[in-house]
């Protein structure tokens, strides 16, 4: 790419896309900043206005909103967690030789493509206290003696939703592994057969290093699709029973649904800084890798 | 003969016997919403719970059709999802080709705050996007969904197609060029049709997204355009839920998209992974 005089077709190619982020994207953000230092309640249009810092301050005394802090941080740890340990697993599975491999690849990917209100309320009916299949299923294992209303209950609903989000993830994690995998020469996984390592000791010496930044896009990645997810709790839950399901992103949307638009821009904002935490890494590195 | 039945009782304990487990964790949700979908009410909300119908019926799919005019909500969906997958790839094409062939001063600044983008919780921006198409009357349209989803379907495009086009060699289109071929008609010529497999899967993710997109929708459509999602979540009403409605409703959802999706996933999993090996 050699440097000459200016030239403007980069910036005319770029502008459409560059127009459509600023109108959809940087003025909502500027918007919500502003809302989020204003007493903002549609439902209340006569009494908006300035009112500095008291949202955050507020939300700085809100237990509920320290519940759902921590809860965001369990939600999106075991869900992701969990994702990436039975994700990965399923890669070096779809990695061996066997018949009906495509087959296997193709129709595991299927929880990858479903809308997240579908997978909400198929689990939903799974979990059903009267008519659910798992319980059905527990009850002939006699592993449990009495029906359990999975999602009725505050000890049970929350570990029921982190597993449909694990379900949901799974293929994502397979799928971009399996890539990374199916990329590992096999050379140095020869080299260690000689040396007689084990299958572990590849794993953890050969697989993981080779794979590092496949492993690094798609955490981060899913980590942020995680925390952002609101579809699957809201139509299982709703946030409840006794916010016992309520993470960050749901008690946004439901302060959103009641048209509390300052508190809920206020908490937005701060659950954008938490994600920008995990970002920022990302983005340093992508920045450093730019100078081509 | 003995060794290889070790190999043999080796690969179920190894590969066979986790994997038809797993599968069986990810395909059995949906083979109890095909089953849900076919039952008649009496075994649906019966005392005993039956894996295989006793009685098959498709009147669920029916009353949606007749009863719930759910045809209503797809035709809704595909307008909005086709509608997103247009604009977004053809602005998220020409920023891409800016970002992969010029070098120009800004080009990283913009291209890291396109990345950025991808990091935006949907629910920042809910908020004030609610507030400000309420205020300019285009709530409750199908433009409003489209705008929405065009801010995570543009930055993440983009980031995908860059990938595309970093892969392909500068000196595909230099020789065009030398030959006396101008820029655009490069690109139309060489690498427009390289590109078409790559295009297509980025289409068919933007179209499966804006397709299974619920929170915006829920916000910003009301009875008359919503889409399937929210038609759905409908079904859920004061009097319970109607489960052998929604079942067959969802079974309906997701054949389309995910058709399409066994088709582009390799690719979009190859967008999603390049230059990830890079470094």
């Amino acid at each position: 790419m050699q440097r000459k005089k200016f030239n403007l077709a980069p910036y005319l190619l770029v502008s459409p896309a560059l127009l459509i982020v600023v109108a959809v994207v940087f003025i909502p953000v500027a918007k919500a900043i502003m809302m989020s230092f204003q007493n903002y309640d549609l439902r209340r249009p006569s009494s908006i206005g300035f009112i500095g810092l008291e949202n955050f301050t507020n939300i700085f005394h809100d237990p509920l909103f320290w519940d759902a802090f921590v809860r965001t941080l369990i939600w999106v740890g075991a869900g992701v967690g969990f994702q990436f340990l039975f994700g990965f697993i399923l890669a070096i599975l779809l990695n061996q030789d066997f018949k009906g491999r495509g087959v296997v690849r193709a129709v595991s990917l299927i929880p990858w493509c479903t809308p997240g209100v579908l997978i909400g309320l198929m689990w939903r009916w799974i979990y059903d206290g009267n008519y659910g299949v798992l319980n059905d299923i527990l009850l002939k294992l006699h592993l449990i003696d009495e029906k359990i209303p999975f999602l009725a209950q505050q000890s049970t609903a929350f570990p029921s939703v982190i597993v449909t989000i694990i379900w949901q993830g799974i293929p994502f994690f397979a799928l971009m592994l399996l890539a990374g995998l199916q990329g590992v020469s096999m050379e140095l996984y020869e080299a260690a057969d000689v040396d007689g390592a084990s299958k572990i000791q590849k794993l953890f010496s050969i697989t993981i290093p080779s794979i590092r930044n496949t492993i690094f896009v798609t955490l981060l990645l899913r980590i942020i699709w995680v925390a952002n997810s609101v579809d699957l709790i809201f139509n299982m839950t709703e946030g409840g029973p006794a916010y016992s399901t309520q993470t960050l992103s749901i008690y946004i949307f439901n302060k959103g649904s009641v048209l509390n638009m300052g508190y809920a821009s206020a908490m937005s904002l701060i659950l954008t800084l938490l994600l920008s935490i995990v970002a920022i890494p990302y983005l340093m590195n992508k920045f450093k890798e730019e100078h081509r | 003969m003995s060794k290889k039945r070790i190999t043999m009782t080796k690969k179920i304990a190894y590969v066979y016997l986790p994997l038809f487990l797993l599968m069986l964790f990810l395909l059995f949700p949906f083979y109890w919403t095909f089953v849900t979908s076919i039952k008649p009410e009496n075994e649906l909300y019966g005392p005993v719970v039956t894996y295989f119908p006793k009685h098959s019926t498709f009147t669920a799919y029916v009353k949606l059709f007749t009863q719930f005019d759910f045809s209503k909500s797809i035709i809704n969906s595909f307008i909005v999802a086709f509608s997103t997958t247009i604009v977004s790839l053809i602005v998220s094409l020409l920023a891409a080709y800016s970002f992969s062939r010029y070098d120009f001063k800004g080009r990283k600044f913009l291209m890291i705050m396109f990345l950025t983008n991808n990091m935006f919780p949907t629910v920042l921006l809910l908020i004030p996007l609610y507030t400000i198409m309420r205020s300019l009357g285009i709530l409750y349209t199908p433009l409003a969904l489209v705008l929405a989803y065009t801010t995570f379907t543009i930055p993440f495009s983009i980031w995908l197609l860059n990938g595309y086009l970093n892969d392909l060699p500068q000196s595909l289109e230099e020789a065009a060029l030398i030959d006396g071929a101008n820029r655009f008609q490069a690109f139309i010529k060489i690498i427009f049709p390289i590109l078409v497999p790559s295009l297509v899967a980025t289409g068919v993710y933007i179209f499966m997204t804006s397709w299974n997109e619920y929170t915006f929708a829920v916000m910003f459509t009301n009875v008359d355009n919503r889409t399937i999602p929210v038609a759905l979540k409908s079904l859920i009403g004061q009097l319970g839920v109607q489960w052998d409605l929604l079942t067959a409703g969802g079974i309906i959802t997701i054949i389309p998209v995910c058709f399409m999706f066994f088709f582009a996933q390799k690719k979009l999993v190859e967008g999603l992974t390049a230059g990830a090996e890079k470094g």
